[in-house]
């Protein structure tokens, strides 16, 4: 199960390092099994580079404490699963599916949300250009207009959740989707961009303004991060 | 005036609202019905501190708990003109957003009630010995009861309440429930106390140590409704 996460996910896997020190594999052999273990990634910028859209304290909380979180989740998760597998035990290999999907959904997530932001400074804000400027204007009418239906579809998420720009594999075409909690995008879905909505995401320095964070987060969207999603999608 | 017991039961049943109104007036007021509001806290913004902050309080009830009564008010608003209508579909579409705000609000306001300042009469488990008895009998011990309701609020993946109830039926067992997003308990059990564990409800104080925050909420449970709403005299479904 484990192998099928990582292998679908570029981002995760990216994120991944093997254990690689033979005393990990060495801990490991009676099993004859040598696990990969998720390691929270670093990120390209400061914690105070994407100010003042999202102050430097919600950054360093949400990536030390609760990206770091989900990531501890997650390979607990996938140790359970793994001494039930060896032990034939499928029912408790079963019952820690949520926790799986929970943790490993929050350590995609936030992988794929960091690399989708970039300082104003830098590459983030504007507009994208070339083939995905295209597509979003053939699929939305314009990038306005899909501005706005993101905006809609993070202010309709009812509890905690995220909202991605996607591409339908099966349509070819760009779509909107949410998710709730940590569900990660799947199935026909290629995530291309994500926002966070979860109330984590931007209470210390929005509370219950939340329209004011889906606003101004659209002037650190990494658009490079994007394209380059979209091309290889 | 508030009439919370109309809106249990609508969310329970998802009885469509008597309505003899003729289309024009989209007003719940005017048409004969209740717009819910804002009910008042018993007790100021900066009670229950230190366990939770005046600021978290008021932002918890004068923002996040009214936005869920308007919005409330406008779905049934809309609803009601949609069974007028004979607009099916349009009822339909508009189930999800009164769950989602009616539990807002019922969740909120039996929060608030099960809620009063530490070392006060009320938070004393003096006020509740029928039903910590009942607790003790069900889970071996209070501290038993403690940790496993810790757990359960702990074990909430995304937003969400963690409550006690007792069974309704035959049963009248005790019970703890989790409930996702703003989702009531409805259906006959009797809610005890419930606990909000939507980030909103602690993160201005907790940050992402909600732990503790689980840990400091038993500072403040209001054990005397509890023990009200146990043994059935609570007049909070009728009347709020």
């Amino acid at each position: 199960m484990s192998s099928t996460l990582l292998r679908t996910v570029p981002a995760l896997r990216g994120a991944l390092r093997a254990s690689g020190a033979p005393k990990a594999a060495g801990a490991m052999a009676s099993t004859s099994f040598v696990r990969g273990k998720a390691t929270l990634p670093d990120l390209s910028y400061d914690y105070g580079a994407l100010e003042p859209h999202i102050s430097g304290k919600i950054m360093e909380l949400h990536h030390t404490k609760h990206h770091q979180t989900y990531v501890n989740g997650l390979n607990s998760a996938l140790q359970t699963i793994a001494e039930a597998e060896s032990k034939g035990d499928y029912t408790k290999a079963a019952t820690v599916a949520p926790l799986l999907n929970f943790h490993g959904g929050g350590h995609i997530n936030h992988s794929l949300f960091w690399e989708n932001l970039a300082p104003a400074s830098r590459e983030g804000g504007g507009e994208p250009d070339g083939a995905l400027k295209k597509a979003i204007d053939t699929d939305f009418g314009s990038f306005d207009t899909f501005r706005k239906q993101m905006n809609t579809a993070l202010a309709g998420i009812q509890g905690s959740g995220w909202a991605w720009l996607v591409k339908d594999k099966s349509a070819g075409t760009l779509g909107l989707v949410t998710r709730a909690n940590q569900d990660p995008v799947s199935g026909p879905y290629v995530p291309l961009m994500g926002i966070d909505a979860w109330e984590h995401a931007y209470y210390l320095q929005y509370e219950n303004r939340k329209a004011e964070y889906f606003d101004a987060i659209w002037n650190v969207v990494n658009w490079k991060t994007v394209a380059s999603r979209f091309e290889k999608s | 005036m508030v009439n919370i017991g109309t809106l249990w039961q609508y969310l329970a049943v998802q009885a469509p609202l008597h309505s003899s109104m003729s289309g024009d007036a989209l007003n719940l007021t005017k048409m004969g019905l209740t717009a819910y509001t804002l009910p008042a806290l018993p007790y100021a913004y900066d009670a229950l501190e230190p366990h939770i902050s005046a600021q978290i309080m008021e932002l918890h009830h004068s923002k996040h708990h009214q936005a869920y009564v308007a919005n409330l008010n406008k779905a049934l608003e809309s609803h009601v003109a949609a069974v007028a209508a004979s607009d099916v579909a349009s009822q339909i579409a508009l189930q999800q957003t009164i769950k989602f705000n009616g539990g807002g609000h019922i969740n909120h306001s039996l929060f608030w009630k099960n809620l009063a300042p530490a070392g006060s009469e009320e938070t004393s488990l003096e006020a509740a010995k029928g039903l910590v008895g009942a607790i003790e009998k069900t889970w071996g011990g209070f501290d038993e009861f403690k940790k496993a309701f810790s757990a359960a609020l702990l074990g909430l993946q995304g937003s969400g309440w963690g409550w006690l109830v007792k069974e309704g039926g035959n049963g009248a067992g005790l019970r703890i429930v989790t409930t996702k997003d703003q989702d009531p308990v409805v259906g006959g059990d009797e809610t005890i106390f419930g606990v909000d564990m939507w980030e909103h409800a602690y993160y201005l104080q907790y940050l992402n140590g909600k732990a503790a925050y689980v840990e400091n909420i038993w500072n403040v449970i209001n054990w005397k409704t509890a023990e009200e709403r146990f043994q059935g005299k609570s007049e909070e479904k009728t009347e709020l």
